[in-house]
């Protein structure tokens, strides 16, 4: 059932994050009409039915189905926003964006600097990424890192319904362009979220779980995965203090830095390759700021330096699970 | 007769502009490089004089004459090109990347077809906001060749959007002849491919040019999606001002020096009855002019080290570090 008929007294309800972006974009569409969505397949709902319907509130005008011109779907969204619109530009899946990277990393990411702040590109570009059933190399990508480096560009990677609904609602309000991964492995999964979407405020993480013993930073998709590992090192009675990052530009490096000083054990979780990720720019920071003989041990995960394998097992034995995490927590504690 | 000489005049500021700032550059007042228009002048003056102020323009890597004839602040874009404070884009972006809002100008762009996207999502833009305004989109025949040239026509044909394509062909892509590495019969061609009609004009005939963008303009802002204006003409200096084109055939040159827009823009005021000495005086204040803007940008003040923080993003911006 569409949520949005429930009755007005069920202001917070359980339901997917798919759904959650949906009603985000809805609210905001209503609020103001300057917001509107382009990309491929948008009026028929997106593949992942992120747009489900909202061509019969919102018109063609306003959720623009596309060519698959994806350096055009990302330009064209900047156009649109120099002029003073606020378009979303809907990337399908994120390894697309990759034919729009001068759009991306050249336009928009420069274009108010360059231009001495005359123009603020206010556009959220929606990137669905990761691991997802099997779609191998060129549909499973985690490339978050290369944006969080890229100077310009606010990133989100928001891992439960209720955090993409309201980073979706801030980013759409932002005058900075909001590069928001949309967690392709999640967008099943379920939580509460209110009807009145408020913006969740971009470089505050979430706290997920409170320990003693290890600090735990992750995001995006592997967050369920983090809990799940957490919960089992618990029962071997080791505490974790878990963190799910929630953007990675702004990085809620007060909140990691907490932690890590009182757990002085940290532990970086991502799904994307472990080699120039931004474990390391993490790990890298908190031993900036601490001091070299802060940390008892610190440690990234990630997915070795490979493309991604499209059989399962092979997806399987390259992908980070409860199971990696757990052995490296022990791993720490021993350190 | 008055209309051509207000073009004829805005095609010697055009020209004056950009030969001060090459001695500028010669002399080492100014740092990096200009892509220099000379002898391109006419496509620029000539589609944007018919051009309204709240339309919208967007331009290439060599772009002062797209700006200036659109109507950028002329000390603005001076400074700019010299990195100084009072910079048209506060010395953050320099000559490529000439941008002026106040009039529409959407910015010169250092990369090739990058600015084609963007004019037809402006052109989109404007049409959501209930504007009437068009976009003009100035390229190079260099730029026929990239994928956003094709995605863009095949967008803006689509949504019968309200722009005007402008394919300067200036017969060079850098330092290539356009016509070796372009296959087919060019950019007419490949604009009526997707239905764009599309009409080739003498680039360095001055009225020529905004007959024809008038014309096109007229259909375009009544709602009968994008055209596309071929204009021929020809790039006098090199790819850059470090580029002396001494590879150019110099039978080429010589012809196109004969072609100079601007010196048949004065054959015609001449025949027409203008006095010479008037037409001097036209060239000598424009002279004037872009010389003022240098002494002034050389007397600017540098940017503070600090503002290379500043308009970066709003989120997430970082600290400025102790200097």
């Amino acid at each position: 059932m569409d949520a949005s008929l429930l009755p007005p007294t069920a202001t917070v309800e359980t339901i997917t994050l798919v759904e959650a972006t949906r009603r985000a974009v809805r609210q905001e569409m209503r609020r103001d009409p300057l917001v509107w969505v382009l990309g491929e397949d948008v009026a028929r709902g997106g593949i992942f039915g992120q747009y489900r319907d909202l061509v019969d509130e919102f018109g063609p005008e306003r959720i623009v189905s596309t060519p698959i011109s994806e350096a055009t779907i990302m330009g064209a969204g900047l156009g649109a926003a120099l002029v003073g619109t606020r378009p979303i530009i809907e990337m399908r899946i994120f390894d697309f964006a990759l034919c729009a990277m001068d759009e991306l990393v050249n336009q928009i990411a420069k274009i108010r600097y360059m231009f001495g702040g005359q123009a603020k590109p206010a556009v959220v570009i929606r990137a669905p990424h990761g691991l997802w059933r099997s779609s191998a190399a060129q549909h499973s990508q985690s490339l978050e890192a290369w944006f969080a480096h890229l100077p310009g560009l606010v990133v989100a990677v928001p891992a439960t319904p209720a955090d993409a609904a309201g980073l979706l609602v801030a980013a759409i309000r932002s005058d900075d362009p909001v590069l928001f991964f949309d967690p392709k492995a999640l967008f099943g999964a379920t939580g509460p979220v209110p009807q009145e979407i408020a913006p969740l405020p971009f470089g505050v993480a979430r706290h997920v779980r409170e320990g003693d013993d290890l600090t735990l930073v992750c995001w995006s998709s592997i967050v369920p995965e983090g809990e799940r590992a957490a919960e089992a090192l618990e029962r071997e009675g080791i505490g974790v203090d878990l963190l799910d990052l929630r953007t990675l530009w702004p990085w809620d490096e007060a909140a990691v830095l907490a932690s890590a000083a009182r757990t002085r054990r940290l532990l970086v979780v991502h799904e994307a390759v472990r080699t120039g990720g931004f474990g390391g720019e993490i790990v890298a920071r908190v031993v900036e700021r601490l001091g070299p003989g802060a940390l008892k041990a610190a440690r990234r995960i990630g997915a070795p330096r490979l493309p991604v394998p499209f059989s399962p097992p092979l997806e399987e034995a390259m992908r980070v699970t409860e199971a990696k995490i757990v052995a490296a927590a022990r791993s720490l504690l021993g350190a | 007769m008055a209309r051509l000489m207000e073009l004829y005049r805005l095609m010697a500021r055009i020209r004056a502009f950009e030969e001060v700032a090459l001695v500028a550059h010669a002399a080492g007042e100014l740092p990096g490089y200009l892509h220099p228009s000379i002898g391109q002048e006419a496509v620029a003056a000539g589609v944007c004089s018919v051009l309204r102020r709240d339309d919208r323009i967007t331009s290439t890597h060599r772009g002062h004459g797209h700006a200036l004839a659109k109507g950028a602040d002329v000390r603005g874009m001076m400074r700019e090109l010299f990195g100084r404070a009072g910079g048209a884009c506060r010395g953050k972006g320099g000559s490529m990347h000439i941008a002026d809002f106040s009039v529409g100008m959407l910015g010169a762009n250092g990369v090739v077809a990058g600015g084609i996207p963007i004019a037809v999502g402006a052109a989109q833009g404007l049409r959501l906001l209930g504007s009437d305004s068009i976009v003009a989109c100035f390229f190079g025949d260099g730029a026929i060749n990239r994928g956003p040239f094709l995605e863009g026509l095949n967008w803006a044909a689509l949504y019968r959007l309200p722009v005007l394509f402008v394919c300067e062909d200036n017969m060079v892509a850098a330092f290539t002849a356009a016509r070796s590495v372009t296959a087919g019969p060019g950019v007419v061609a490949r604009a009526e491919s997707f239905g764009v009609a599309a009409e080739s004009v003498d680039g360095n005939d001055v009225e020529a040019v905004a007959e024809a963008a008038q014309r096109l303009i007229a259909c375009v802002r009544r709602g009968g999606g994008p055209r596309l204006l071929h204009a021929r003409t020809y790039r006098l200096l090199g790819h850059t001002s470090t580029d002396e084109a001494a590879w150019r055939d110099p039978d080429e040159v010589a012809q196109a020096k004969a072609n100079d827009p601007l010196v048949r823009a004065r054959d015609r005021l001449l025949a027409a009855g203008v006095d010479g000495a008037v037409l001097d005086a036209v060239l000598a204040e424009a002279r004037v002019e872009m010389e003022a803007a240098r002494a002034d940008a050389l007397q600017a003040p540098w940017p503070e080290p600090a503002e290379a923080w500043e308009d970066v993003q709003d989120i997430g911006a970082e600290p400025v570090e102790q200097l």
